[in-house]
């Protein structure tokens, strides 16, 4: 049993130990193909850290052929605030030779590599002096413990039961999530995992196996939940009230009309499949004449495709929630890459003056509660909002406290109590916040409301008046205007004053704030300001940036022609401010936390 | 983690009123039915299908709240804000896939669309096809004239071959559609044929319509005046034509008759083609509701999304 291979770097210090390494995080890569249950063990991991009231965060790449190509899953955990999945991995799984070559750069210096030695069969001799490499018979043990029966699938269990051991896991909640997720299928398929994973938890690695063990968490997480930015972001819009949607498939946007097909029915709603996207926008409008908040969403392409759609709900004042999962583009770009390059879009997309709402939720969590405030500015300002999401946290794992859903939960049924007189449009009202009545509503003085796309007057009827148009353009506006009001200014994290801000929206919060923390530590003066509300931008934002001699923004877009990415160009035009500039790229990869100080450094150097 | 914006309330600002029973309240007359002074040009076929529309809602005793007419870009389009009831002028060639949105999100509401031969058949014919399959129950009402006209003498997708348009000088070389072939093969539920110069027939069609349960279609003639006169004229007997009706003995269930049926439109038959029985849209979307339901026994909403998260713990 103790007979596997194990090579040692050179350097001194880091030869192979049994003494135990007590460790803040761990990041743990698996590489193989998607097939082979990559993600699954990631999703275990992930699961088993929210129970045992760890941080985690993961990350993972799905290729875009169809059946396989190269995956990986990353996990990071830890006892204090995990904020990013990690720039290098302390271990790497290779389950392929592929795997080992493509992945072994993701290692730390002196890391681990655990490969399986049925599949990995060349080793590099000068990756051998830098890394631990440990061969384990992964596909050969994980078909003995099996009995054979299953070819070599399975592995990923055997590869948990490792992980299990060699990080002190706590066993027996993992052996239940397995319990949990194989449970209704076939006795045999638990049978199974339960082998490969003891087999996996029993082999033993002279070593390697006592390497880590994860510190207890620094303080009481209390209740967690473990789940995916897509599914925070659906189950969001459930508790918002959301009983309708439509939508069309696209990656990485489908989880999302995947799960709302098959909750919302529970709770007396449709989510409708629809022949293409413009049908599908079309369809939540009409739902959301109907007198709901319905949602549709998309990525990239599809957002294209709607934008017609969308100036339709801007002018007829018509709530709507769109998603767009970002992904590489233009065109069909990248689609399983993430960017942030769909900003302009969201904010501008379609022809004429349309204003209407962006936000962009920052991690898992926020994904939940955005999305319930998204409904509320939906349905008090008439107005569609635009949940700009994108691919890297759409399937990113976190652990987040559990929500109280007793609270959070609302009801939006339509409300068709009769009305004394309605105008759709009244240009009297403050704010030009208007409402929508839906039909079924009885309006006493006979005169009904007609919801339109042409310009109107106050009861929808078209109107080629100048001073109408003149005054329903500054209706639309100023509903946002008033939003803005309502939004709070977001907060500084790190020190309020000091030489560089670095401001990120959508997901980059967490590499970003992991850059400030390392900034800091090292003694430079750097904060960062996250704007989650980007159209309309909250009030305030400028006072913060008087604090600093140099504003950054962080993004995952390209510079564009004028030399600023897409959020920086906003900001610049804003606030008239030359200090703010913009890092940016353009790999479709998510923000490593070194890049990001690299490239603050190289900034400040220009 | 808060939200900033809570809910907010369903009707700011409006002073509710308390409903009177319906069997109090009279039928609607024309003066209070009619909107907007309809924008249509003298003479239009258009004018009958309004006109019949009011007489249809006047006939069925429909209140003001239970009207609800969606259409898309067009001449015919126009007709939400000629009538005095909920309305939605959407974009063009749109119209179907938003009143399926009205419609399966309000199964209370019979929806009207109005529209035109480009709206369906060419900019939105993919939507029509979509509409028929999923059998949503609605009214569908193309008011065909076989021209662009709000865009003023453009070749339309049913345009005959050889007519004459400012984008086909020489006369249009492409196969026209034919909307009943089209309805039928797409899987409509209710196919029928009428035209603006017989209100009686015109009529009697949207009452039929109005009663199925399912996707009606109704392909009515309406004639453009101004870019395309006499198109119907070989279907109207003021104008030396003939009005045949659908033959007595034809099987509105039957296909391939229906098929047959629509093989000549010029003058055709005018009448009921096709007419099956088949679960609406809806009706299988509240079967599904209420099988998933039944699992989660009349729970509050918060405790069926709790046990999501509890299952993520």
């Amino acid at each position: 049993m103790s007979d596997a291979p194990v090579s040692s770097p050179d350097e001194e210090g880091k030869s192979s130990s049994s003494s135990t390494k007590s460790v803040a995080d761990i990041v743990v890569r698996f590489a193989g193909n998607s097939q082979d249950g990559i993600q699954s063990i990631g999703g275990f991991l992930a699961r088993l850290a929210g129970r045992s009231e760890q941080e985690v965060m993961t990350f993972m790449t799905i290729p875009s052929t169809i059946s396989g190509g190269p995956s990986i899953f990353q996990v990071r955990m830890g006892s204090g605030e995990v904020l990013s999945a990690g720039d290098e991995a302390d271990v790497l799984f290779a389950f392929y030779q592929h795997s080992y070559e493509d992945h072994i750069d993701s290692l730390k210096d002196g890391g681990l590599v655990i490969y399986d030695s049925d599949h990995v069969t060349e080793l590099n001799p000068e990756w051998e002096k830098k890394y631990h490499h440990v061969g384990v018979g992964i596909s050969s043990l994980t078909v003995e413990a099996i009995g054979g029966t299953a070819r070599d699938k399975g592995k990923n269990i055997f590869a948990l039961g490792l992980v299990g051991k060699m990080f002190s896991l706590n066993v027996d909640k993992l052996q239940g999530l397995i319990t949990e997720k194989f449970k209704g299928k076939h006795e045999s398929v638990l049978q199974n995992a339960t082998a490969a994973f003891q087999a996996g938890y029993q082999y033993s690695i002279e070593g390697v196996l006592e390497a880590f063990v994860l510190n207890d968490p620094e303080e009481s997480k209390g209740d967690q939940v473990v789940m995916a930015g897509n599914e925070a972001l659906a189950y969001g819009l459930i508790a918002g009230g959301v009983r309708f949607g439509a939508g069309y498939p696209i990656t990485p946007w489908s989880d999302i009309m995947e799960l709302l097909r098959r909750e919302l029915p529970k709770y007396g709603g449709s989510f409708i499949q629809c022949e293409d996207e413009i049908a599908s926008v079309s369809m939540a409008l009409g739902a959301s004449f109907g007198g709901r908040v319905a949602v549709t969403g998309s990525s990239g392409p599809g957002i294209s495709l709607k934008t017609e759609a969308l100036g339709w709900a801007v002018m007829a004042e018509i709530p709507l929630i769109i998603v767009d999962v970002q992904r590489g583009g233009p065109s069909t770009g990248l689609p399983t890459n993430v960017e942030q390059s769909d900003l302009n879009i969201a904010i501008n997309g379609g022809h004429g003056d349309s204003p209407r709402v962006v936000v962009a939720p920052a991690d898992v969590e926020d994904c939940f509660y955005l999305a319930i405030e998204a409904v509320n500015i939906a349905r008090k300002y008439q107005v569609p909002v635009i949940i700009l999401t994108d691919q890297a946290i759409a399937t990113r794992i976190e652990a987040f406290n559990m929500p109280d859903l007793k609270t959070l939960c609302q009801d939006i049924t339509p409300d068709l109590t009769p009305v004394e007189d309605h105008k759709p449009y009244d240009l009297s009202v403050e704010d030009g916040i208007t409402t929508h009545l839906a039909p079924g509503t009885r309006v006493a003085s006979g005169k009904y409301p007609v919801v339109t796309g042409l310009e109107h007057d106050e009861m929808g009827h078209p109107t080629g008046s100048p001073k109408l148009h003149t005054e329903m353009v500054a209706k639309r506006r100023n509903k946002l205007r008033a939003l803005a009001e309502e939004f709070p200014t977001p907060e500084i994290y790190g020190a309020p004053e000091g030489n560089v801000l670095l401001v990120g929206w959508g997901s980059t919060k967490g590499p970003i704030r992991e850059a400030v923390n390392q900034a800091r530590a090292e003694g430079d003066s750097v904060s960062a300001l996250h704007i989650r509300r980007l159209n309309p931008l909250p009030n305030g934002i400028e006072k913060h940036f008087e604090g600093f001699n140099h504003v950054f923004v962080v993004e995952m877009n390209d510079e564009g022609i004028y030399g600023h990415g897409q959020l920086a160009s906003i900001l610049r035009a804003r606030y008239c401010d030359p200090k703010i500039r913009g890092i940016h790229k353009t790999d479709g990869l998510t923000w490593k936390v070194k890049e990001i100080l690299a490239r603050t450094q190289e900034m400040l150097e220009q | 983690m808060n939200i900033t914006l809570s809910q907010p309330p369903a009707h700011p600002g409006h002073n509710p009123v308390p409903a009177l029973p319906d069997e109090d309240r009279l039928p609607l007359k024309k003066k209070e039915i009619s909107a907007d002074h309809p924008t249509w040009c003298p003479g239009c076929g258009d004018f009958a299908v309004l006109a019949l529309y009011y007489k249809l809602i006047d006939k069925r005793g429909l209140h003001h709240e239970k009207i609800t007419t969606v259409a898309g870009i067009g001449c015919s389009s126009r007709f939400p804000y000629f009538v005095q009831g909920h309305g939605a002028h959407f974009i063009h060639g749109r119209a179907l896939p938003f009143a399926t949105g009205v419609a399966l999100s309000r199964p209370d509401l019979h929806v009207f669309v109005f529209g035109g031969d480009g709206d369906a058949f060419s900019i939105g014919g993919n939507h029509f096809n979509h509409t028929a399959r999923k059998n949503v129950n609605l009214t569908y009402v193309v008011m065909d004239n076989y021209v662009y006209g709000l865009t003023k003498k453009q070749t339309s997708p049913t345009s005959p071959e050889g007519f004459k348009s400012k984008t086909d000088l020489w006369g249009a070389v492409d196969r026209p559609i034919n909307p009943m072939k089209q309805a039928i093969a797409a899987g409509a539920t209710f196919v029928a044929r009428t035209t603006h110069t017989n209100p009686k027939h015109l009529l009697a069609m949207m009452e039929a319509a109005m009663d199925h349960n399912g996707f009606s279609y109704i392909e009515c003639l309406s004639e453009c005046v101004e870019f395309y006169p006499g198109a119907f004229h070989d279907s109207n007997p003021r104008k030396g034509g003939e009005f045949n009706l659908v033959p007595e003995d034809h099987d509105v269930t039957d296909e391939a008759a229906a098929y047959k049926l629509s093989e000549s439109l010029t003058h055709g038959h005018f009448g009921v083609f096709y007419k099956v029985d088949r679960a609406t849209k809806q009706e299988k979307e509240t079967g599904i509701i209420e099988n998933f339901q039944s699992k989660v026994e009349g729970q509050q909403p918060w405790k069926i999304l709790q046990k999501n998260f509890d299952k993520n713990r």
